[in-house]
């Protein structure tokens, strides 16, 4: 009747996650007990999970990752804890099985929920202003890409208090990860996870991909398209070509576990090395899926800080163009110890090397405009600046392990750990933040704190080389990735050291937090409240509307003309709103509670295939199938906005700007 | 979005855009063609890997396959009198044309779950060898696109019940469907040739 599931499989046993259980649930049930107090279960139905609006859906990615950042960062501070302690006689606190563990959630969360959710949000929030349209092309299925990346970090979390999660790492190598050698629940927690959230994202980047080809603004070619979107198309292509190769690798090895295939089984045939290729076919454009928004972020930021044009824009789109072809021809490099020979390796060696080249063009782009320029050294500068640093260092790491030879020494080594989180702390992580300072005001209508934010910086900036320079250190004196204890007493130190990186990042983490409280604790001063929809003296469309922007963006959709389409209207007098003009109905999509259910069914039908609770599972994939079609029966599906609405609306932001300009 | 609302507003359409629906699925089918290029390498790297057990060249029976491969075929061609049906907005034929193609395609998916069970009972399941995985995963992936496609159908075909006339979403959905049949002729002419032909030579 539960197929594998019995009581046995609560981890009673285990105090640190009996604590985590009892931490979550009264946390938990404290939620839960005040929105039900406050009586908002129909607002949030309403107004948040059932809303096709990107603005909203933006809004969820972004919270949905902010607590994926605070489990992935636990599971981080546990491991530096492990490490500083299990020296020479001591075990340190955590056994292997359990270290295995959160190394492998570690990954796991930080990449498909941290950073991929964080991207989407950013995505889904400015991708439609930035292109002058009333929303995304295919808004419901956006509400089903969140929920099904939502339901997927529920199930990861799941697996903390039911069952396991996978010991193999957060790629899930085989055949360690084949039931031969984890026969256990962990991995099919893992595969289900990834399956499932795939769904979503794949979903995201066909979307985006299509709203940014069909929905931009007359006017608007695609070189004078805005840089960040041009990053989000180009990341949304990486997507629909990667994502489908990476669903194929974990789906294969589902089949060996579930039905005894032998794709990459020891025996019968099978061949690990091809889901070392598979995996990778899809893991490398995945970094540079992740990094690409990013570079987009600061294309942005750079220029409105400096109060200058952005320089060398036409460069700047084609070195993301080159970067997402490149980022195809370089897979091999995860593993040159595979042995393909030196001709395989030196032409993947070297093409590796040929990314730093639009890499390097971009950042010279951002000094040259920054350079002569009025730089205001806002926080998002700050974490511009410091992602310039450290990227830098980390693009060099990432040479010199595209060198076969110092690979083969590199390899698997602390050296490698440090060299991508140098590269994914410093470029992604840096960069969707620094978009979270630069467009809160957009989506929020009020500006994030100044001083919280820069001591977030500082403590993330100087945390980060305090946690990672030591790991380069005893990558290069020989120390392993994955090692749950050492022996080796020149290790210690730099292991200590890494351990204060650890806690600075923990500061950096509160600041932020506080960044938030005080923020929405001060939305209501004059100095943090925006009004105009223009804070920082913005280029591109998103500025021109209000903040936070109605339900339809543009009352009256722009025409662009130029290359930063805002800058050139107010430089020339152009009323990009076209305020008082005659405004007309607006056709809008509909809220739907279709992409919450399948999204429902589908964590029941994962949970249960885990657990080959077998009648459960076919309930939820009868649920999603019934989901989908009763939504393609569903006729009420649009409405429109009357045009006295419309106009109301609009009056009403004229009359607070004409209020500000006059003050 | 669908557009059969009757509120029309004077100069709405200035800035309509068309529906990307379409567009927006034949992108979507590019990312499946990705799912079948993967697992037509996987394929490839594997197809020697017999482990001992059965060949392609033994397991394999042209005659039935032939079957197969004419009834998927014919069902694209009855699939296109359909669409040009739809187009006509002859509803009662676009109907029965979808009603024929479905049986051509259930009759499609019974060969290829008659083969894989006679595959089974002899012993040749896909647990037996790398080679068996691979084909077994790779044939049923497209059967179950097939089968996902016949739900589909009968959908369509019950939504039509009773109307008059063809929206334009509902005429989306009809193309929708018309290409991802289509793009499953032409995958399975891919395997086909490159499973059994190449196999049976």
């Amino acid at each position: 009747m539960l197929g594998r599931l019995s009581l046995s499989a609560i981890p009673l046993d285990v105090p640190i996650l009996v604590g985590t259980f009892l931490g979550v649930a009264i946390v938990g049930l404290a939620v839960l007990g005040l929105i039900t107090y406050y009586g908002k279960w129909g607002y949030l139905w309403k107004e948040w999970f059932t809303s096709v609006d990107h603005k909203r859906l933006a809004v969820m990615y972004i919270i949905l990752a902010l607590v994926a950042l605070f489990r992935g960062f636990a599971d981080a501070i546990m491991m530096r804890t492990q490490l500083a302690l299990a020296y020479a006689g001591n075990p340190g606190y955590l056994p292997p099985h359990h270290y295995d563990q959160i190394f492998s959630a570690h990954g796991t969360i930080m990449i498909f929920f941290l950073a991929m959710a964080f991207m989407t949000g950013l995505f889904n929030f400015v991708v439609p202003l930035q292109i002058g349209a009333r929303d995304v092309a295919f808004p419901f299925l956006n509400n089903l890409s969140f929920w099904m990346t939502a339901i997927a970090f529920i199930l990861v979390n799941v697996s903390l208090f039911i069952g396991e999660f996978s010991q193999c790492g957060w790629l899930a190598y085989p055949p360690l990860s084949e039931a031969q050698f984890s026969p256990g629940v962990g991995v099919d927690y893992y595969i289900w996870a990834i399956q499932l959230s795939g769904v979503g994202t794949l979903l995201t980047g066909v979307n985006f991909f299509v709203t940014i080809v069909k929905m931009r603004a007359p006017g608007m070619t695609w070189m004078k398209m805005p840089v960040f979107t041009w990053t989000a198309f180009c990341s949304s292509i990486l997507i629909m070509v990667s994502f489908p190769v990476l669903t194929v690798a974990v789906a294969l090895l589902g089949l060996d576990r579930y039905f005894g295939m032998h794709f990459f089984t020891n025996d019968g045939g099978g061949n690990q090395m091809m889901y070392l290729n598979l995996i990778w076919a899809w893991g490398h454009p995945e970094v540079y899926i992740l990094v690409i928004p990013a570079f987009g972020v600061f294309s942005e930021v750079v220029p409105a800080f400096s109060q200058k044009p952005l320089f060398g824009y036409g460069t700047m789109v084609y070195a993301t163009c080159a970067i997402m072809v490149l980022s195809f021809l370089v897979w091999v490099h995860h593993f040159f110890t595979m042995g393909a020979g030196p001709d395989v390796n030196a032409f993947f060696g070297i093409a590796t090397m040929v990314i730093s080249i639009p890499t390097g063009v971009k950042l010279f782009n951002w000094m040259f405009t920054m350079y002569k320029g009025r730089i205001q050294y806002h926080a998002c500068m700050y974490w511009a600046v410091g992602f310039m640093v450290t990227f830098t260092i980390g693009g060099m790491t990432g040479v010199m392990m595209a060198i076969p030879g110092a690979d083969f020494v590199l390899h698997n080594s602390l050296f490698l750990i440090a060299h991508f989180h140098n590269v994914i702390i410093g470029g992604v992580y840096f960069g969707y933040v620094c978009g979270m300072n630069f467009w809160f005001p957009k989506v929020m209508g009020f500006k994030l704190n100044e001083s919280w934010g820069k001591r977030a910086f500082w403590f993330w900036f100087v945390g980060f080389y305090f946690a990672f320079v030591p790991l380069y250190v005893v990558g290069f004196q020989g120390m392993t990735r994955r090692l749950n204890h050492y022996d080796n007493p020149a290790w210690h130190p730099w292991l200590l050291i890494a351990e204060v990186g650890a806690v600075l990042i923990l500061f950096g983490i509160v600041c932020q937090l506080m960044q938030l409280f005080v923020s929405i604790r001060d939305r209501n001063l004059a100095e943090n409240r925006d009004f105009t929809g223009d804070p920082w003296n913005g280029r591109t469309l998103e500025w021109s509307t209000s903040s936070p922007p109605p339900v339809y963006n543009f009352a009256i959709v722009p025409h662009v003309h130029e290359l930063d389409a805002y800058m050139h209207d107010k430089e020339n007098g152009v009323d990009t709103r076209c305020a008082g003009g005659q405004y007309e109905a607006i056709h809008m999509p509909k809220n739907t509670a279709a992409g919450f259910l399948v999204g429902a069914f589908s964590l029941i039908l994962g949970f249960a295939a885990i657990w080959y609770i077998w009648w459960l599972a076919a309930i939820g994939l009868i649920g999603v199938i019934g989901t989908v079609i009763a939504r393609s029966a569903n006729k009420d599906i649009d409405f429109y906005i009357p045009a006295e609405e419309v106009a109301r609306i609009e009056n009403e932001h004229t009359r607070k700007l004409m209020a500000q300009a006059a003050e | 979005m669908a557009h059969d609302t009757t509120v029309t507003t004077s100069g709405h359409d200035e800035h309509h855009h068309e529906s990307p629906v379409v567009f927006g699925f034949w992108v979507y089918l590019m990312t499946d063609c990705i799912i079948f290029g993967s697992l037509f390498a996987t394929f490839a790297v594997l197809r020697n890997q017999f482990n001992g057990g059965p060949s392609g060249h033994e397991l394999f029976e042209l005659s039935g396959l032939g079957l197969e491969t004419a009834l998927l075929l014919i069902s694209s061609i009855t699939y296109g009198f359909g669409m040009i049906a739809a187009h006509k907005n002859e509803i009662s034929k676009v109907i029965m044309w979808l009603g024929v193609t479905f049986l051509l395609g259930l009759g499609f998916v019974g060969l290829e779950v008659n083969e894989f069970a006679h595959m089974i009972h002899e012993g040749a399941g896909p647990d037996r060898s790398a080679f068996l995985s691979a084909f077994f995963t790779l044939v049923a992936t497209h059967g179950l696109h097939v089968s996902c496609g016949l739900i589909w159908i009968v959908t369509l075909m019950v939504q039509l019940m009773g109307t008059t006339a063809i929206p334009e979403r509902m005429m989306n959905k009809l193309t929708c469907l018309s290409l991802f049949w289509h793009f499953l002729d032409i995958v399975w002419i891919c395997v086909f040739s490159y499973v059994y032909l190449a196999s049976m030579i």
